[in-house]
């Protein structure tokens, strides 16, 4: 096999993501040593949400009935749906990658190039969405540091390696650089129907909270953790709740 | 059933609790006992979403549900974090009652987005010293959320300590919010009670 920029671009990350994420710190707290950048980065995140997503977000929530919303935001699961399969079969799980090849044949065909999901609606095979930054935890990648992106937002070390290796390898470019534009080019409505649909929500952690980059670190590693959990509910070695049933419920009444 | 007998149990088991306070319940809280509060949690969140009553009379009713079905002292104290320990009981009082408003008037109004969904309770186990009962939140065009109910009986009653939705933890975000609350009032308990009845 040829070695070319994708491939390097794997091998270095993944090295970097298994040997070097930062170690945890020891009391369970959320491991953030680069929280000053990290700051800066929220302020700039939020600044961008509240003069330009979240309006955008509004006038395409208000604008665009709600089946042409949902058609696009298919068509970006959809073209994701080769990544999630290779992915699938990286962390060794051949029936989560069946699974997604059979979605992507069906929303193909069936549902007109992925304008529609009749995987989902009529065979009951909900997506099983995954990338590199899962590939990573599944081969025993620690979570490494918070990071909080500009424009991406938040991540880790370890999930941020994923990022770069998921765009580096995305399958459409090779198959055509049109589709691997295309690919790209739908995740701005499926972001903004999402931005537009948890309107209250993400209002909720980013412009109504008193520490908001708290709230929104906060939120990340315990859904993340939760999403991993989830996928591999019986990954062995360790017990998926460990980190969500700790001691917090044991302080409450230890203490009095 | 016997329902004398057990209420008869109950009673004394209420009895040597006031007598001795903070024993330990008698008998290990079952998953079934868990699931059937959060069953009656479930129930009356519905009752109201569904009830197409004025915004202001719903929140009253979740804060309701909230002080019948839910250890808001443990939660609130948990939210104060050290505080707690050295704040008077009058202000502890305060603020347990201030924050029980707080909460229902922030999560309550997030309860509108339920609107026309249902929770259905799915599973109940033990897990270390709580009980999690599982449920799923299916909202119009949305897909499903997955809701866990914390469980506990160690204050005497079986009653829920936490909720987290796709596994985000409401006491862990409190905990966070009113630490930076009570930090901007300078550490003032009786402000930080002022500024929460304050909130919207």
């Amino acid at each position: 096999m040829r070695l070319n920029f994708p491939h390097l671009a794997v091998l270095a990350v993944a090295t970097l993501a298994l040997s070097a994420c930062s170690a945890p710190p020891e009391d369970g707290a959320i491991h953030d040593p680069y929280e000053s950048f990290n700051r800066v980065s929220h302020t700039f995140n939020k600044g961008t949400d509240r003069v330009l997503i979240r309006p955008l977000s509004q006038a395409y929530g208000t604008t665009v009935p709600d089946p042409v919303r949902r058609s696009l935001s298919h068509v970006a699961a959809h073209l994701d749906e080769p990544k999630s399969a290779v992915n699938h079969v990286l962390q060794g799980d051949v029936e989560s990658a069946g699974h997604s090849v059979f979605r992507f044949l069906v929303n193909s065909t069936v549902g007109v190039a992925g304008l529609f999901d009749p995987a989902a609606a009529s065979f009951g095979l909900e997506r099983r969405q995954t990338g590199f930054g899962d590939t990573l935890t599944a081969w025993g990648a620690r979570e490494g540091a918070y990071l909080e992106l500009p424009l991406a937002g938040p991540s880790t070390e370890r999930d941020f390696a994923g990022l770069i290796v998921d765009v580096a390898t995305n399958p459409f470019s090779y198959l055509s650089s049109d589709v691997a534009v295309l690919n790209t080019a739908s995740t701005i409505p499926a972001a903004l129907n999402v931005r537009y649909e948890f309107s209250d929500t993400v209002d909720s952690v980013l412009h109504d909270s008193a520490d908001s980059y708290a709230q929104l670190r906060l939120s990340y590693i315990q859904n993340r953790k939760f999403k991993l959990n989830q996928q591999d509910p019986d990954n062995a070695g360790h017990d998926p709740f460990e980190d969500l049933y700790d001691e917090i419920y044991e302080e409450l009444y230890d203490e009095f | 059933m016997n329902s004398d007998l057990t209420r008869r149990t109950l009673l004394f088991a209420a009895a040597c609790g006031t007598a001795a306070l903070r024993v330990a319940p008698a008998r290990a809280l079952s998953d079934d006992e868990a699931r059937s509060l959060i069953d009656a949690v479930v129930n009356d969140i519905h009752r109201v979403i569904n009830s197409g009553m004025p915004i202001q009379a719903a929140l009253k009713e979740f804060e309701n549900i909230f002080v019948n079905y839910a250890d808001v002292q443990a939660i609130a104290r948990s939210a104060l974090g050290p505080p707690a320990r050295t704040a008077s009981p009058r202000q502890i009082r305060a603020f347990t009652d201030a924050f029980s408003g707080y909460i229902s008037r922030k999560y309550g109004k997030r309860f509108r987005e339920f609107k026309g969904g249902a929770i259905e309770v799915t599973e109940s186990r033990k897990r270390s010293r709580v009980h999690e009962v599982r449920a799923i939140a299916r909202l119009k065009g949305r897909a499903p959320l997955t809701m866990s109910f914390v469980v506990s009986d160690r204050s005497g009653k079986t009653l829920f300590i936490d909720i987290l939705i796709e596994g985000i933890s409401l006491l862990k975000s409190e905990r966070i919010e009113i630490g930076t609350l009570l930090d901007r009032q300078g550490g003032d308990v009786d402000r930080l009670v002022a500024a929460l009845n304050g909130t919207g």
